[in-house]
């Protein structure tokens, strides 16, 4: 077993651009259902109108900024689509309605018949090109000291995680706010709240916007390091960013970054340990292409295991969940 | 009322609490003897319901024990008390309302399906009133009616000792006087019966004795009728609005 | 009828005399024809009700009689089937409840409804109608809302002071008692400002010493120019402060007036005061025992 390449693979999930889009990812769940209650299990679908409204308006010619409008305008009509019909019934609406506009876009862009759009079930790629245009960073390999990259993927993390930064100090702000004190009313009890004199509905309106933006911005930090792909964006996409968010603690801003870390970390190691151990055969119940599935199965242990004994995750306020009211 | 060497249930110095690191109760001792209608007020955030709570095994005992005919309850749940004699009506959500009157009584009487008929009708002795309601559902019934049948409901298992917290909440007037009559009908059956108020006078006007709780501890205990005389005890919980 | 109450009658009513839904010479809230059904059941049917500006007005009555749900109705949180009411003569039917604090009418609930996971500081600062860092943009910076949020808590502080809940503004409203709950609640309302305030039960499960010291505040709200509406339980209470009490039973109004006159009409005594109201429960129950007898342990820890 090699315990070196093991080892130094999990470390790489730690700084890695995929682990700071799902952390994105997570804040933005964060500021739906940690901070406001909103239950939304469609993350994906604001991910997956991110990163195709990005690809696509990029391959059509548009510069790196315009792609990115675009990604946001699509998350802000994904928005109003959702929420207008459902933030004025009970939280459960939205949850159902969540999960089904995620499939549904899912499903469509899939269809053939939009394949010259978005590249069908192959999906899109050659869109990193004004993305790479605007690095600075000169042309090379660098060593991290777990892992050599090149300048785009350096770019890349230093653009990612200055993003997540940046967002986290701008959440922190938001929450401290009395704009993020009504929020934390509206999540306890939307009544209470009307009766003092607040617009519910356009509050929970601000924060589907936002949160959704944070999930767009993620798509697009997703594909920069790869190619579109439908697949990506099944209900798995939002679960795992379910768990991460949970694991880290809903109503913080930090819960979010350090749960993506140890998300990944931990999925790094037990497939690396797993594999390593099936490959050695000194495990022989297991396949190789089976230690894959394997991932799944320990998320959704890892999930329930939460939910159960640790609802407020690592940096949760375990006051805060401690009186079910 | 005859007083029997040692009492029915006794609390020793109980502490409890719901949030980490507070304590609601800090110390309260009480002790009940067979048939006593016993009365416990004071202010608020003082502990009253934590206590009865604490009794019935739904706040966290953190020190101090409770004892029930000399054997130690502490911490048991709630279908043991139920076994053991201990019998709790809540203050809210205290029926089932969507089961008819008659269900709410066989709810009681759950662990022993067989007395229901016997314990109906000592029960219909005292709440006549429940007689022509038995197959009416117990969400449609006004306050103090739903208050009648979560009294009954205790009742169905014969219970040695009945908690009953704040049973003239949210009644108007008429139904507050009424809910006092029944608590002391229901003691007068020769049920121990332990009772948190808000009402301080009504209830001081019919309990054997009472307890004035503050902060968690025990602040005041004499009979009910001397308490209501005493002026510490009025200025400080009583009031002298109604006198 | 002693001179006082004739002359408190006559500011009210003018020469009219008492009855359901007399008018008022000068009401601030007025509604006319409000019905609701709930299956068979007709919940509120309302002819005609005026309260009059800046009084104490009492609304009293057994159970099931209507008072919240004539509540919610006037304050937009259910739906009435027919009818119409406004405040300060502004129509009110159809509009959105957190309309209605900026328009100077706030009200608290029966089953309270404090935001346990806020501290009852957070709660207070919540109900102020003009923190401007409550607007999205404006609250990215601080700048804008840090000086507003302090004089905010001086304000919370003096209300929170009168209410003995003081000590506890830094815990968690969940923390608290239920008596303390419905404290928070009638001082979070005060925070708005309002010009009527419709408290649901505010004293229930408050204990009764501090019941009495709080009426005083109540009254003081009205020096200041408020009106205030409340639905009780507590006799003595509405005895005490109340200018006007109106009756409720069955979803109508069954009577208005001076709360001694009222008080003493036979169908109020009937249908919900009860016959025992002056007397003594223990003597009632046949349960006291002479004074002479009676033991006495005093323990004061």
């Amino acid at each position: 077993m090699d315990f070196q390449s093991i080892l130094f693979n999990a470390i790489n999930e730690i700084l890695s651009p995929t682990t700071a889009a799902y952390a994105l990812a997570a804040m933005g769940l964060a500021v739906h259902f940690g901070y406001t209650g909103l239950l939304n299990f469609g993350q994906a679908a604001y991910m997956l109108v991110g990163s195709y409204g990005f690809a696509i308006a990029t391959i059509n010619g548009w510069p790196f900024f315009g792609a990115v409008a675009v990604s946001l305008t699509l998350s802000l009509i994904l928005t109003v689509v959702l929420g207008i019909p459902t933030l004025r019934l009970r939280a459960d609406y939205l949850a159902i309605v969540t999960i089904g506009a995620a499939e549904i876009l899912r499903y469509v862009i899939t269809t053939t018949g939009m394949t010259n759009v978005t590249g069908g079930a192959e999906g899109i790629s050659g869109f990193k090109g004004t993305f790479e245009a605007m690095n600075p960073i000169p042309e090379g390999t660098y060593n991290l000291g777990t892992i050599i990259i090149n300048e785009y993927d350096l770019w890349l993390r230093i653009t990612g995680w200055s993003l997540v930064t940046l967002v986290a100090l701008l959440l922190f702000l938001l929450m401290r706010s009395p704009w993020g004190r009504v929020l934390k009313g509206i999540r306890e009890d939307e009544d209470a709240v009307r009766s003092l004199g607040k617009n519910v509905f356009v509050l929970k309106m601000q924060a589907l916007a936002i949160g959704g933006v944070l999930g767009s911005l993620a798509g697009v930090l997703f594909v920069l390091p790869r190619a579109v792909q439908p697949g990506n964006y099944a209900t798995t996409l939002t679960f795992f960013i379910w768990t991460i968010l949970l694991l880290g603690g809903a109503a913080t801003i930090l819960g979010p970054i350090l749960g993506a870390m140890t998300f990944w970390v931990l999925l790094s190691l037990t497939q690396g340990i797993l594999f390593s151990l099936v490959d050695s055969g000194l495990i022989e119940f297991m396949t190789v292409t089976q230690v894959g599935q394997i991932r799944f199965m320990l998320v959704g242990l890892l999930l329930m295991l939460l939910v159960i004994y640790r609802p407020q995750g690592i940096l949760g306020n375990k006051k805060e969940m401690s009186f079910g009211v | 009322m005859p007083k029997d060497a040692q009492p029915v249930i006794v609390t020793d110095e109980l502490v409890a609490g719901y949030l980490p690191g507070v304590n609601i109760l800090n110390g309260a001792n009480i002790y009940a003897n067979k048939g006593e209608l016993i009365g416990i007020i004071g202010p608020n955030g003082a502990g009253k319901s934590t206590l009865l709570k604490a009794i019935f095994g739904q706040v966290q005992i953190r020190s101090g024990s409770v004892e029930l005919h000399g054997k130690n309850i502490t911490g048991l749940k709630a279908n043991k008390l139920v076994s053991a004699g201990v019998a709790f009506v809540p203050q809210n959500n205290n029926v089932f309302p969507g089961l008819t009157v008659e269900e709410n009584l066989q709810m009681g009487v759950f662990q022993k399906p067989k007395e229901f008929s016997s314990q109906l009708d000592v029960v219909i002795q005292i709440f006549s009133e429940l007689k022509n309601r038995l197959g009416q559902k117990a969400g449609s019934l006004s306050g103090g009616e739903r208050q009648m049948v979560a009294m009954s409901r205790a009742l169905m298992m014969d219970p040695s000792v009945i908690l009953l917290d704040e049973p003239s909440a949210g009644l108007s007037p008429m139904l507050q006087d009424s809910a006092f009559v029944r608590v002391s009908d229901i003691n007068k059956t020769g049920v121990t019966t332990i009772m948190v108020e808000q009402n301080a006078r009504r209830c001081l006007q019919i309990c054997d004795r009472a307890y004035v709780l503050d902060q968690g501890k025990v602040a005041y205990s004499d009979t009910g009728r001397n308490l209501l005389v005493d002026p510490k005890v009025i200025e400080l919980y009583l009031g002298s609005l109604g006198a | 009828m002693s001179k006082e109450s004739k002359a408190t009658q006559k500011s009210l009513i003018g020469d009219l005399k008492p009855s359901p839904g007399v008018k008022k010479v000068d009401p601030i809230l007025v509604a006319d024809g409000v019905s609701k059904r709930y299956g068979g059941l007709q919940a509120i049917d309302v002819a005609h009700v005026e309260i009059p500006r800046n009084a104490i007005v009492a609304l009293i009555g057994p159970n099931g009689a209507g008072k919240t749900t004539l509540f919610n109705i006037l304050t937009g949180f259910e739906t009435a089937d027919s009818g119409d009411w406004s405040f300060d003569g502004k129509p009110l039917r159809g509009k959105a409840p957190h309309l209605l604090p900026k328009m100077g009418m706030v009200r608290t609930f029966q089953l309270t409804k404090v935001l346990g996971l806020l501290t009852v500081m957070e709660n207070m600062k919540l109900a102020s109608l003009q923190q401007i860092g409550e607007r999205l943009l404006a609250s990215l910076f601080p700048f804008f809302w840090r000086g507003q949020d302090k004089g905010l808590e001086v304000e919370a502080t003096d209300i929170l002071r009168r209410f003995k809940l003081l000590e506890k503004q830094a815990d968690f409203a969940a923390g608290l008692s239920g008596g303390q709950r419905k404290l928070l609640e009638m001082a979070r309302a005060l925070m708005t400002h309002p010009k009527l305030i419709m408290l649901d039960e505010p004293m229930a499960g408050v204990n009764p010493a501090l019941t009495e010291s709080l009426l005083d505040h109540i009254i003081d709200l009205k020096k200041e120019g408020m009106t205030v509406l409340f639905v009780e339980h507590d006799v003595a209470m509405v005895r005490k402060i109340s200018d006007w009490v109106i009756v409720m039973a069955e979803g109508k109004i069954v009577a208005e007036g001076l709360p001694d006159e009222v008080l003493k009409e036979s169908a109020v005594i009937d249908a919900y005061l009860g016959s025992h109201q002056d007397s003594d429960l223990g003597v009632a129950t046949g349960r006291i025992t002479l004074p002479s007898t009676a033991k006495s342990t005093r323990s004061s820890k």
